[in-house]
């Protein structure tokens, strides 16, 4: 076992590192310093990264507490930093996740022994509970990083704070993202991401919350604030406008991952809980096909179903039958349903007019401009596009971008110039440049529609 | 916005005045998408309620009789509340009630 005591003091002549071990406002750059630095180490310190650094930082806060939530991160981010010089002169360890939990723990118990203020405060009821003269244990089983991380789910996830801090929160503390790649994700820049996540986390801090099992009363009233989180999470990735295709998908893989946590625990594996992985899974299934080589959103009648991932799909179907037991329906179930009537790429009658109900529903139970103009084009495919036309202009969503865009589909074939100047308006309103090039695709096509039918 | 009480009716009894299995099929859809068009406008006021159709009738000397149909042909078949600016618009969005098509009506009271 390597000596790592009290190495940090060493390598630390400047005093920044124990500075931000002391100091938790310093933590955060900490952090990104030590992220950048194992980002650059081959390939697997990252993927451990990826992989263990949310199971320490969440065993660790389980144990001491939210208001130590920093120094379990430095803790965390020291022992990786450990890891890039030891391995790289001693070669790797056998067992690289045995190790850093080693590490960590090691680290831990330096820590505690040192910070006399960190004993006042957090060891007194770590001592109470742990046995006299006993050794503080930092338990690393699978059983503990999964209670662990069950507990930090529904800490994160919380009403308290804004649904944008609550992701970047989970990104960082259940994630492992370092602060860039959040910026990325959310196409801003890394102070505003501190920003976020600083105050997300004294909000925690104010709430006095508590890290722990959630209780069978507080998973029936919190689970839907966490599903929409996780949900959010997974939205991020797939829906965001950002060109870096890989920092996407681990997004939706890691809303994926904590969500297969909830349903993997038998007190939280609850039927909305597998709805929302089967309607995951079947967004999934088309990431590859919604992004053309050159970063543009293909359409999904455009896209190549061969590129559809079949397993997911069969995965989705597996959560979907799963999410059926009980006598629950929620909004969940009815957009995984929405969600597997298009991994059926064929346009039947059976195949609209399911989705045509199921958005009925949705809206039934709650409105949602997004449902309603996609329940229209549903309803262009069952009935007729004049039909839908009418039920458009009741919608009352001028502003909508989207709106627009569904009007110059549905009058494409019927009134030509009408959906050209549609799309001109969608194009216009539209916001990010990804949806104005799908519009200019549309306006395009039109275009080329009037070029050949004006007579010479 | 003002909130408005539509109170469908029709002839549930007379054996002549009901629809075929086959009708009662696309007569349900019908329901479904105007409840789901409405919703699509967000003029849904109170989420959704199914009520049963037995039904009893309690009469003027209190006796208390099966079946809302008792002396009258015309029942309740349901009743909605939604949103609605006025009267006016209140109608146009009954107008699409699929009880209309079985020779059924709408009574439509604005809540104060």
């Amino acid at each position: 076992m390597p000596d790592i005591g009290s190495g940090w003091k060493c390598r630390d002549p400047d005093g920044i590192l124990r500075r931000s071990y002391l100091e938790s406002k310093m933590s955060s750059l900490f952090y990104e310093d030590i992220f950048v630095k194992i980002m650059e180490e081959g390939e697997l310190l990252p993927h451990l990264f990826r992989t263990e650094y949310q199971k320490m930082v969440s065993v660790l806060c389980y144990r001491f507490g939210i208001e130590h939530i920093e120094i379990a991160q430095d803790i965390v981010s020291d022992t990786f930093l450990s890891a890039t010089e030891v391995w790289s002169v001693k070669g790797i360890p056998e067992n690289p996740p045995a190790w850093l939990y080693t590490v960590a723990k090691n680290k831990t118990k330096n820590y505690l022994k040192r910070n006399s203020l960190f004993e006042q405060k957090v060891s007194e009821e770590i001592r109470y509970k742990t046995l006299a003269g006993e050794e503080l244990e930092i338990d690393m089983s699978h059983k503990n990083i999964t209670d662990s991380q069950l507990a930090m789910i529904f800490t994160v996830c919380n009403p308290n704070i804004s649904g944008e801090s609550q992701i970047a929160l989970a990104l960082n503390l259940l994630c492992g993202f370092g602060i860039q790649e959040i910026a990325d994700a959310f196409l801003t820049n890394k102070e505003v991401i501190y920003k976020r996540i600083g105050r997300a986390r004294e909000k925690l801090k104010e709430a006095k919350l508590k890290i722990e099992q959630p209780s069978q009363s507080e998973i029936n009233n919190r689970l839907e604030t966490v599903l929409t989180t996780l949900y959010l999470l997974f939205s991020e990735g797939y829906y965001s406008t950002s060109q870096n295709t890989t920092l996407r998908m681990d997004l939706c893989a890691e809303a994926m991952r904590l969500n297969y946590l909830l349903a993997q625990n038998e007190n939280t594996n609850k039927p909305e809980v597998n709805a929302l992985q089967a309607l995951m899974c079947f967004h999934a299934s088309r990431f590859e096909a919604r992004t053309s080589s050159n970063g543009e959103i293909v359409l999904y009648e455009d896209q190549d179903e061969k590129l559809w991932d079949r397993e997911l799909m069969e995965t989705g179907e597996y959560f979907l039958n799963q999410a059926a037991k009980g006598n629950k329906l929620t909004k969940f179930h009815l957009e995984a349903g929405i969600a597997y009537w298009h991994t059926h790429k064929e346009d039947t009658l059976e195949k609209w007019e399911n989705i045509l109900d199921l958005y009925n529903h949705l809206l039934i139970l709650e409105y949602s401009p997004v449902a309603a103009l996609n329940r229209t084009f549903a309803l262009a495919k069952t009935n007729k596009k004049e039909q839908a036309i009418r039920e458009a202009e009741k919608l009352n969503l001028k502003d909508n971008h989207f709106y627009h865009s569904l009007l110059g589909n549905l009058y494409t074939d019927i009134d030509n110039e009408k959906a050209l100047q549609s799309f001109e308006t969608a194009w216009k309103l539209a916001h990010s440049s990804s949806d104005k090039a799908v519009m200019i695709k549309h306006i395009r096509r039109l275009q080329n529609w009037r070029d050949y039918s004006i007579p010479e | 916005m003002n909130e408005f009480l539509l109170v469908f009716r029709r002839d549930f009894q007379s054996r002549e005045e009901q629809p075929s299995p086959d009708q009662m099929q696309e007569h349900f859809k019908n329901w479904k998408n105007w409840f789901g068009s409405i919703a699509a406008q967000d003029k849904l006021a109170r989420p959704l309620q199914r009520w049963d159709g037995e039904g009893k009738v309690v009469t003027q000397n209190k006796t208390v009789l099966n079946g809302p149909y008792a002396e009258i042909k015309e029942s309740i078949g349901g009743l909605i509340i939604i949103k609605a600016a006025d009267y006016e618009e209140a109608s146009e969005i009954a107008k699409g009630c699929p009880i209309l098509d079985l020779g059924g009506n709408v009574e439509i009271r604005m809540a104060f």
